[in-house]
């Protein structure tokens, strides 16, 4: 994709702002529903919007808000847009100050769109002032970095460190200098801290190196030299593996695992139809802008790390695994953390062993940040997998049979294989009904570099599969695709794969219908008719794409982790949170301010929260899921309620009569600490069997239906959206900027997944590590994504939300591929589609 | 490291003179953040792609990565230090910033551009903020608070 230089011609004209309406190459041009800025014209919006009331589905209580903007059109916006701690309700509506956090009214004859709490921390990460790890200053630390193997699989025979630096100034650290085993402690632990003399991947860890200049560090790498007796690595998951690629039992497989209901090969057998088809999906890099990045250091005994980390107590197992440590001797404190979408879930346990054993042997701070080609090469990504549909339907397009078959690859080490893969099998039959379902799923080792968490954990790589073959389906059936989906959408009452029922009240088919409508689907398929016949180079296509997202950990995952949370009562009045849950972009911090100044009925300039530091906060689980708001936040409420308690107060006191008493108890209780705890409880009704695999897999699911135009020229083969919808219900929305944010975020990687982010592989390890050749979309490559919320509030979440960072991954691959497939009538059943292989699939189409 | 190949260089620093001695292969970008602690701009890729690492050369944005210091030698360096805190209250409301690795970066262009909004004319928005890269937003917050922020100049200037 094209990049701007930075050399713009000034033009040396003054005055009024020129807005870009007839810029060819504006995404914008050419779609009536945007004005000058790309934005949604408000009227347009309220047309769409009663056009949806017309239909049978939208419900009263259900809020609706699309486009994304904030009410900076002509039409008023305060019925659309809202911000739900403003709706009038028993809530106080305290929490929305009106002077520091409203946002104020461009023109006086708008009503003013509200923000509840704006971002705590926006103004100095805006400012630059925000300290990330690479920013902290630490004079006395060394640098530290790391040799890998560049093997991908093989026994260390000799490690020969050169002539080329004095090594008598370095610190060096190998597997000998671990305390405890050798293990970084996850689900397995089999992966090795530093490889001893063994390697399975590529990039594996060998040894550490330590200085106080950083270019020595670098010179110091190159002059070591790991001598590998190679062995035949396995490279393709797709493939069954050689004997002599066997590395694990005899089958090199993580995980098996298997979903069953009903009598899924009889069903096949008595179908009307039966419709298969194979689909693929790419790995993806997660490219947060703050590589990873680690300072430990020791003090009083105690092995401190501070960095860029999703979930600190992870890290904390780790260290006292590998360390033979006990809790009281390790810390574990995040810095603020520049983007982590799941690759910042299990690797900081690596890196922050790998500082804590150079700090223990230099006996100083030491310091390790990847630059973005080391991270790109040594961190985890998304898993690639490959999922197999046989599906059978009855004569009116009612699906009867789901065979459906996914293969992960798993990479070198089971990481968090086995839940990505759970994940992934769990939504793989999507949001529909069907009484015989078969799911066969599994992860399997090769020799690249371990696959891990990210950003939806294995539901987006099946979802790609379900929703592309809906479509493929529909052709095949001659039932139009929406249509197709409206047949079969689950309904309140019915079961899914796993035999939850579902019960929520939401209305499935009032999504669909409105992303349907909002994308205005049949005016453009009409208008992409005469456009494709008349458009020399040019084809336009449109698509949508139906999904589901459980919130929360799997199954009973949320019961095991038996998280924690306090609140402290301090003696100025003012409340803080303790909790491990991290902040890194997605908002954690403002919404359970939010939360708890609304619970407590307190401004939330008397809340207080920080970042995690392990040896004051419990572990409230990792942040990951999109469990935070729904779950965590519910723990938020639950403690502020134990703190009331505690202090010989009912649930109904608010405000200042809080703020009095716990300054009251400080008075009598001087030099002692006040806290509120909560304890994860498992919301009544709620039960799943790990063995059988039934049962009720999520507390609860967001559901939605993302659409996607798409333009492609077939003079360069590439594909561009040029305009998104994705309508979602998940639960009550908290935070209309956040929760805004967090679709657009996720749909912008959706579209980099579909169209742009290859990973290149050569012997299982990533060659195009770097920005130049790993491409993720520019502004300049995305349309406006247009946001709409329906609000059904899930009773066991926090103000009645359910998670929502996840889902917006799972939409976009297959609504684009979808829409690329209308355009052009390929297959498109492998992403990413990039212009190479848009152009293989058309050359395989016209031949 | 002392080093006997160091230069010195002066330039002016956020309006400031500024006296410092380098070694040839500093970047910039390093010159600021580990010997003068002005660690707004973010090294995101260190090869000029990402723009987390912009500042402004002479008043124009530049990716502090590709730029050895001492060759800026008598030019004048602004960073994201010099910018202020209520210049930002629209990239605030619009949700321009989420994990903020990128926002110094797409802070310095989102002002460059404001205060030179005859670009316009020849450019999108979308445009001329693609040499910053952004990860969390999808840039619809980004796009927002810059339009939204020259929308008020617009405002601003017709009223007087
Ligand atoms: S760090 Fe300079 S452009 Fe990315
Ligand atoms: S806010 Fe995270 S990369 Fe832009």
């Amino acid at each position: 994709m094209r990049r701007i230089e930075r050399d713009y011609p000034i033009a040396s004209v003054g005055g009024d702002i020129g807005l870009p309406a007839d810029d060819p190459e504006c995404p914008a041009r050419g779609n009536t529903e945007r004005t000058e800025f790309g934005r949604v014209a408000m009227g347009a919006v309220l047309d769409m919007l009663e056009e949806a009331k017309d239909l049978d589905s939208p419900t009263p209580r259900w809020v609706q808000s699309i486009g994304n903007q904030r009410g900076v059109g002509s039409q008023p916006t305060s019925t659309l847009m809202h911000c739900p701690d403003e709706r009038p309700s028993a809530r106080s509506p305290s929490s929305c100050k009106p002077d520091a956090s409203r946002r104020q009214s461009k023109r006086a004859d708008q009503p003013a769109p509200e923000v509840c709490v704006q971002r705590l921390e926006g103004i100095s990460k805006l400012t630059g002032r925000e300290r990330y790890v690479d920013d902290l200053p630490f004079d006395d630390a060394l640098w530290g970095m790391t040799v890998r193997t560049r093997v991908p699989r093989g026994r260390i025979r000799q490690i020969k460190f050169g002539s080329a630096v004095d090594w008598a100034e370095f610190v060096v650290v190998d597997h000998r200098d671990i305390p405890g085993p050798n293990e970084v402690f996850l689900i397995e632990r089999d992966q090795p801290v530093l490889a001893a003399d063994y390697t399975r991947h590529m990039h594996e860890p060998v040894v550490l190196i330590a200085h106080p200049d950083r270019e020595m560090c670098r010179r110091a790498v190159a002059d070591v030299q790991i001598i590998v007796d190679e062995e035949p690595p396995a490279l393709d998951y797709r493939l069954p593996a050689g004997p002599e690629q066997i590395q694990r039992n005899n089958d090199n497989l993580f995980k098996v695992l298997k979903i069953e209901k009903g009598n899924t090969e009889r069903a096949l057998e008595q179908a009307a139809h039966v419709v298969e088809g194979l689909y693929e999906t790419g790995a993806q890099e997660h490219v947060y802008i703050e590589n990873q990045g680690m300072i430990a250091w020791v003090e009083d005994g105690v092995v401190v790390t501070k960095g860029s980390m999703q979930c600190p107590y992870y890290v904390v197992n780790a260290l006292k695994h590998a360390l033979n440590r006990d809790e009281s001797q390790v810390r574990v404190i995040q810095t603020p953390t520049g983007g982590g979408f799941g690759g910042k879930e299990d690797y900081p346990s690596n890196l922050a062993l790998h500082a804590a054993l150079l700090a223990l042997k230099a006996n100083r701070p030491v310091k390790i940040i990847y630059d973005r080609p080391e991270d790109m090469a040594a961190t985890t990504k998304r898993h690639p997998a490959q999922t197999r549909h046989r599906t059978g339907f009855d004569s009116d397009g009612k699906l009867v049979a789901q065979h459906i078959d996914v293969t992960m690859d798993g990479g070198a080490y089971v990481t968090l294989s086995p839940v990505v893969l759970s994940r992934g099998i769990i939504h793989a039959a999507g949001p529909y009904a069907c009484d015989n379902v078969l799911i066969d799923g599994r992860a399997v080792l090769t020799n690249a570099v371990p696959f891990g968490a990210f950003r939806g954990f294995g539901a987006p790589q099946t979802l790609f599969a379900l929703e592309r073959h809906m479509d493929v389906c529909a052709a095949q059936l001659g039932i139009d695709p929406i249509e197709l989906r409206r047949i079969n959408l689950i309904r309140d009452g019915q079961t899914t794969a796993t035999g939850q029922v579902i019960n929520d009240g939401t209305d499935r088919t009032a999504v669909l219908d409105q992303a349907a409508q909002a994308i205005r689907f049949r005016e453009k398929q009409r208008a992409h008719e005469s456009f494709n016949a008349t458009e020399p180079y040019l084809r336009r296509g449109v698509g949508l794409a139906c999904f589901w997202h459980g919130a929360g950990f799997t199954g009973s995952g949320e019961v095991a982790l038996k998280s924690r949370l306090r609140v402290q009562g301090h003696a100025d009045g003012r409340v803080e949170i303790l909790s491990s849950s991290t902040e890194m972009g997605q908002g954690t911090w403002t919404v359970f301010t939010q939360i708890a100044a609304e619970h407590l009925g307190i401004a939330p300039a008397d809340i207080i929260i920080t970042t995690p530091d392990t040896s004051r906060v419990p572990n409230s689980g990792p942040t990951v899921a999109s469990r935070t708001a729904m779950v965590v936040g519910r723990l938020v409420e639950r403690a502020c309620d134990d703190l009331r308690q505690s202090l010989g107060l009912d649930n109904a006191t608010r405000g200042e009569a809080v703020t009095a008493a716990i300054r009251a108890w400080h008075n009598t209780n001087a030099d002692q600490s006040l806290f509120g705890e909560a304890q994860y409880e498992k919301p009544p009704g709620i039960n799943w069997d790990d063995d059988t695999y039934e049962g009720d897999a999520y507390g609860t699911y967001g559901w939605a239906t993302y659409a996607a135009e798409v333009e492609i020229d077939l003079r360069t083969y590439t594909a561009r959206v040029i305009d998104f919808v994705a309508v979602q219900e998940i639960g009550k929305v908290l935070n209309n900027t956040l929760a805004r944010g967090q679709i657009q975020g996720g749909v912008a990687q959706g579209i980099g997944w579909a169209l742009l982010e290859e990973c290149k592989w050569e012997l299982g390890g990533m060659k195009n590590c770097q920005l130049t050749n790993y491409i993720i979309p520019t502004s300049a490559d995305l349309p406006p994504i247009r946001v709409a919320f329906l609000e059904n509030a899930y009773a066991h979440g926090a103000q009645g939300a359910k998670g929502i960072g996840e889902l917006p991954m799972d939409g976009p691959g297959p609504a684009i591929a979808n829409a690329i497939a209308d355009a052009i009538g390929v297959h498109a059943n492998i992403i990413p589609l990039t212009p190479e292989r848009i152009m293989g699939m058309m050359d395989q189409t016209h031949a | 490291m002392p080093d006997s190949n160091n230069i010195n260089v002066e330039f002016t620093l956020n309006g400031n003179p500024i006296s410092i001695d380098v070694a040839p292969r500093d970047r910039l970008l390093d010159t600021l953040r580990y010997a003068l602690d002005l660690t707004g701009a973010k090294e995101g890729c260190g090869e000029g792609e990402c723009g987390a690492c912009t500042v402004y050369l002479d008043g124009v944005p530049a990716n502090s990565c590709l730029i050895p210091t001492y060759q800026v030698s008598g030019r004048a360096i602004d960073t994201i230090e010099s910018i202020p805190a209520d210049a930002l209250s629209d990239m605030l409301a619009s949700g321009a910033t989420q994990c903020g690795a990128c926002t110094p970066g797409v802070v310095m262009t989102a002002c460059w551009l404001k205060r030179h909004p005859e670009l316009l004319k020849t450019h999108t928005v979308r445009e001329l903020m693609a040499g910053n890269l952004c990860r969390c937003t999808g840039y619809d917050g980004i796009i927002d608070g810059i339009t939204d922020g020259c929308q008020s100049n617009y405002d601003r200037g017709n009223a007087s």
